[in-house]
């Protein structure tokens, strides 16, 4: 915002909540500079590298170690006073499963974890690892969702009655709604088993203090509380003697937000053999024992009114939750999460919803950015558009008939969700406009006309985004971790500069500048003289970690209440040395000003610290440092939203889809930092696009992963996207402190949905419709192929030439 | 994904590099297929013989009708013109579509020819463009021309201590045209589909040739006739491979349907 005339430049709000900060922590991440896991190397450590399991499901028969490796070969049982990870839900009915550090007397998927080796570095240990004999029985693989619940399906847990997690069901008016539909339209959604992939996978390095008797674990996590909180609780150590430190983290999107079993593994040998252990994972071992999210699967019937009202909606949804529930998310967090998010911002007068979150000999499933909202949403939108078609209504419509609008706010839904601000109905009608979708309609027409082996397709998408939900929202789940409070520290340093202590984790959300930005709202203390402390249980309050887009939030409602209370004992003292009251001091630019007068914060800090001789006699003892804990006006969460919309073009013979324009109209409500809105936006819709056209890990039925490198496991790349053109609205959350909502997960979410819509919508003409993610060309030509079987030979466009 | 343990051995020439290989030893260039391989514990040769810097391997000879390419070019050194082109264009055109800059920079003509990927781009260009390849063996040195140098999937008819050295490539003659056409989903992706089409007429040379199939590229028995569309593509490769499923040969079709377009249009 430019400064308006007459105003001084330190009043223009350049550096504060608003401002387009460029990212300090860039600096070193452009240049390479950053400190991550594998940056780290200390003396006499030893690389860890492990024999994992070949099998999907298998009975362990035996191991045989090479002679002699007693200290750098640890099989399952030499894992003395170890636990393995539990992470159940209190829900009625939940099937309870333990991961093993290293495998028990079964493994459960490929991959698992079965003999850990050591060696000075991991070439060695790699060769050592072949040199271990490791017998199997090998056990018929649950490779298939949809199989796993079936009476003869071997059980993974053997305790257990069926391969299931958690059943849930919800109806709320369902058969009373869906009297007098005009149309009825059911369809099979599949979403592919994906990876995460971050730049950095994981990785870790354990160290034992023989002096303070404590374990360091540096982990590559976003939550390195609760990652601590999971270790001292699987090693039997009291959480004094265990820190959690992350470093530099290279991308997390849910991956790093788990306690792993080699992390417990590596540490459980730092503490054996007193020696630095460390562990990074390979690509390899990401793709395998790391294919872990987004596998779902949907029977959907919508119901709506000849007007294009939605009347009701009934599911079956099925997720592949994988082998265990791993701590602290449970299995179930993704199917249950199904049925209370599948309406999205839709009214509705009927929804009955039924999930199972069914187990497999797959990777335990992890929420990836945008949890189940990525899969709930394309199951939602294409349903929608399929309504739209068999009532002969323009997609944009069907959507403008069921949003709620601004004087509907806040609105609560089917589902209880409570939507706390916004104009949904505008971001639609924005999208559009901006997209030009009168001026692709056209040439949609003209293309199909011209003969050519190619279409044109324009798809919509609207979603909401629920974060920072709290207490109330998550308590219910009975889960391991409930968050609450979000606290943080704000210390004046001698020199007047700030330091903040925050619990939550900066991977790439740019906090380091953007929690500076809410520090300097409160303190005005320049943001290049604030530094963050974050990642360390040592320096830093207690924290959930970074999760669930929740972090400008409760972090920055954290921070500024910290800063708030540390400017009222700064100008209190500010006050007695510029013989002023406190509340006539204003703090600005480094500086406390009143009644003519001023004083920099650095005096403000010596006097505190230094020379207190000065101090007024009233002075508040706590000092220049002030704690305060965080929680939102009402704990429901903050709901962006967004309308993707986007336009493709597919090659009818190869079955190639190119986007030819992208466009995103988000509301994040007040932004902190409108450059890091974009950045968390452009990351997450490429992440969506991955999704949507490229990102597959197949099984075989035997359980085998069949894409265990990135030349089988695709990966949107530069040349694969389009200028993605981002337009923000800015409605503020009456709930958060600035008005700010989370967005850090919402571009992955609406990616598959726009982007399937566009692909139907081109080939609708043809009678090919899509329902399955990727849209492989594969995929696509197989459609086409159904459409054109169905049509008969020789009618209709395609048949034409791909006879020929 | 580190490689199990292997010597190394860099050979000064070529002389020193058919010793080191009759001692045993796996061939090495560019490193970008086997890199990839040794590191996965694919393949576990006792040592490696690094042939990227033999002299012989790194020369280019341009003669009145063809040039010679050294088969320890690299992709990028063809790209950036630095190695001669006698095709006025359609090599560097080639060299640039393959995989990213980071292969090309290292990757090498020769290393990808004697690969013999069925899906690399050189294979299949190389025959489309009547190439022949020079191999040095213990027996003395030999020509093949490329459609019998690859004999199959990452099969070549490079004998026992054989090594690629050159690739001839012909001048083309006058008004020759050149349509090379794959179908990579994505940028650095191997071909799902490819063809390339030769249009020669004053040398004499028409070539169709299809690749991305499995196998050694197919050279197509009838080009004039589908040069000068008597013969439709679908039915010449239906034709020339009936052992295969006609869905599975759609994209090959249009392969070679947009390369003749691109050589004809």
């Amino acid at each position: 915002m430019a400064a308006e005339a007459g105003e001084t430049a330190e009043q223009a709000p350049a550096r504060g909540v608003g401002a387009r900060l460029l990212r300090r922590e860039d600096e070193r991440y452009l240049r390479g500079r950053g400190r991550f896991i594998a940056d780290m190397r200390l003396t006499g450590m030893l690389e860890l590298a492990f024999v994992r399991s070949p099998l999907a499901h298998g009975r362990l028969v035996r191991i045989a170690k090479p002679e002699g490796s007693e200290e750098r070969v640890f099989a399952p049982d030499d894992l003395e006073g170890v636990s393995g990870i539990r992470a159940d839900s209190g829900l009625p009915g939940f099937r309870s499963s333990v991961q093993p550090i290293l495998a028990g007397d079964k493994v459960r998927h490929v991959g698992e974890p079965v003999v850990a080796c050591l060696a000075e570095t991991r070439a060695l240990a790699e060769d050592l690892a072949e040199t271990v004999e490791v017998e199997f029985e090998e056990l018929p693989a649950v490779h298939d969702m949809l199989r796993a619940r079936d009476r003869e399906a071997s059980l993974l847990h053997e305790h257990w009655d069926e391969n299931a997690f958690l059943e849930t069901a919800v109806d709320s008016g369902f058969e009373a709604a869906i009297d007098g539909a005009a149309a009825v339209v059911t369809r099979t959604y599949r979403t592919a088993r994906q990876c995460m992939a971050p730049l950095e996978g994981r990785g870790c390095l354990a160290v034992w203090d023989r002096q303070l008797e404590q374990l360091t674990l540096h982990s590559s996590t976003q939550m390195p509380h609760i990652v601590r909180t999971g270790l001292a609780g699987c090693l039997g150590l009291d959480h004094g003697q265990v820190r959690v430190v992350a470093p530099d983290v290279g991308g997390g999107f849910g991956y790093k937000g788990i306690l792993l079993a080699e992390e417990v593994c590596a540490a459980w040998l730092a503490i054996r053999l007193d020696r630095p252990v460390r562990w990074i994972e390979d690509r390899r071992e990401h793709l395998i024992a790391g294919a872990n999210c987004r596998e779902h699967h949907y029977e959907v019937t919508g119901y709506a009114a000849a007007d294009g009202e939605l009347l009701a909606v009934d599911c079956r949804a099925i997720v592949d939750s994988g082998a265990y529930s791993i701590y602290p998310f449970s299995a179930c967090l993704e199917a249950a999460q199904v049925a209370s998010i599948l309406p999205g911002p839709y009214r509705l007068r009927g929804y009955r919803c039924r999930t199972w979150s069914v187990c497999t000999n797959k990777p335990p499933i992890l929420p990836f950015r945008g949890v189940a909202r990525t899969g709930v949403c394309f199951a939602m939108e294409l349903t929608l558009d399929a309504l739209a078609r068999e009532l002969g209504i323009a997609p944009e419509e069907i959507r403008r008939r069921n949003l709620p609008g601004p004087t509907e706010m806040p609105f609560t839904n089917i589902t209880n969700k409570y939507f706390d601000s916004g104009d949904y109905p505008e971001a639609l009608r924005r999208a559009v406009e901006a997209l030009d979708l009168e001026g692709l309609r056209a040439r949609q027409r003209r293309l199909a006309e011209s003969g050519a082996r190619r279409r044109l397709g324009v798809g919509l998408a609207m979603f909401c985004e629920q974060g920072a939900h709290g207490t109330s929202v998550y308590h219910g789940w009975g889960i391991p971790m409930v968050p609450g409070f979000e606290q943080a520290t704000a210390r004046l340093t001698p020199d007047g500069g700030l330091e903040l202590r925050v619990g939550v984790q900066s991977h790439g959300q740019g906090m380091e500048t953007t929690l500076a930005q809410v520090a300097f709202e409160e303190l005005g203390v320049d943001p290049a003289r604030v530094k963050l402390v974050h990642g360390d249980t040592a320096l830093t309050p207690y924290s959930t970690g970074t999760w669930g887009s929740r972090c400008a939030v409760m972090a920055g409602g954290a921070v500024a209440a910290a800063s708030a209370a540390l400017a009222g004992r700064v100008r209190a003292i500010a006050g007695h040395l510029l013989q002023a009251a406190p509340e006539e001091v204003v703090l600005a630019d480094g500086w406390a000003r009143a009644g003519g007068g001023e004083i920099s914060l650095e005096e403000v800090a010596r006097t505190w610290y230094l020379k207190p001789q000065l101090l007024p006699p009233d002075v508040d003892p706590r000092g220049l440092e002030a704690t305060e804990g965080y929680k939102t006006v009402k704990d429901t969460g903050t709901f962006s939203y967004a309308c993707h919309a986007v336009a493709v073009e597919v090659d009818l013979d190869l079955g190639q889809v190119a986007l030819t324009d992208y466009v995103i109209v988000e509301d994040a409500g007040t932004m902190i930092n409108p450059l890091v809105v974009d950045g968390q936006v452009l990351g997450g819709a490429v992440q969506g696009i991955g999704t949507a056209l490229f990102e597959e890990m197949p099984f075989d039925s035997a359980g085998q992963p069949l894409a265990s490198t990135l030349a089988d496991y695709h990966l949107p790349v530069a040349a694969d996207l389009p200028a993605i053109r981002i337009l923000h609205m800015e409605t503020p959350s009456p709930l958060s402190r600035f008005g700010q909502k989370g967005i850090g997960e919402s571009g992955a979410i609406g990616p598959p949905a726009a982007i399937a819509n566009a692909v139907n919508d081109a080939l609708a003409p043809l009678g090919a419709e899509l329902a399955e993610i990727p849209l492989t060309p594969e995929r696509v030509l197989r459609a086409l192929a159904a459409a054109e079987a169905r049509r008969g030979p020789g009618r209709g466009p395609a048949g034409a030439r791909a006879a020929s | 994904m580190k490689s199990a343990p292997f010597d190394y051995l860099a050979a000064d020439d070529l002389a020193d590099a058919g010793a080191l290989l009759r001692e045993g030893g796996k061939p090495v260039a560019g490193n970008q297929s086997l890199g990839p391989m040794l590191n996965l514990r694919l393949v576990r040769p006792g040592r490696l013989v690094d042939l990227s810097g033999l002299p012989e391997l790194r020369r280019v000879e341009e003669r009145e009708d063809c040039v010679r390419l050294g088969a320890a070019i690299t992709h990028a050194e063809i790209e950036d013109g630095e190695a001669a082109d006698p095709t006025g264009g359609w090599l560097r055109a080639a060299a640039a579509g393959i995989a990213y800059r980071a292969v090309r920079n290292r990757g090498t003509l020769g290393g990808s020819l004697a690969h013999a990927d069925p899906a690399a781009d050189w294979v299949i260009v190389m025959t489309g463009l009547c190439a022949t390849a020079l191999l040095a063996g213990p027996e003395g040195a030999r020509r093949v021309p490329l459609e019998d140098f690859v004999t199959g999937p990452f099969a070549t008819a490079l004998g026992e201590g054989e090594i690629l050295t050159a690739v001839e490539v012909p001048r083309p003659g006058r008004g020759a045209r050149w349509g090379y056409w794959k179908f990579a989903r994505q940028v650095g992706e191997f071909a799902k589909a490819s063809a390339a089409v030769l249009v020669d007429r004053e040398a004499g040379r028409l070539r169709c040739a299809v690749g991305a199939l499995g196998r050694q590229p197919l050279l197509l028995d009838d080009p004039a006739g589908l040069i000068e569309g008597r013969v439709d593509p679908g039915e010449a490769l239906r034709r020339a491979l009936p052992e295969r499923a006609v869905e599975d040969l759609a994209l090959h079709v249009t392969a070679l349907r947009r390369a003749l377009e691109a050589a004809t249009a």
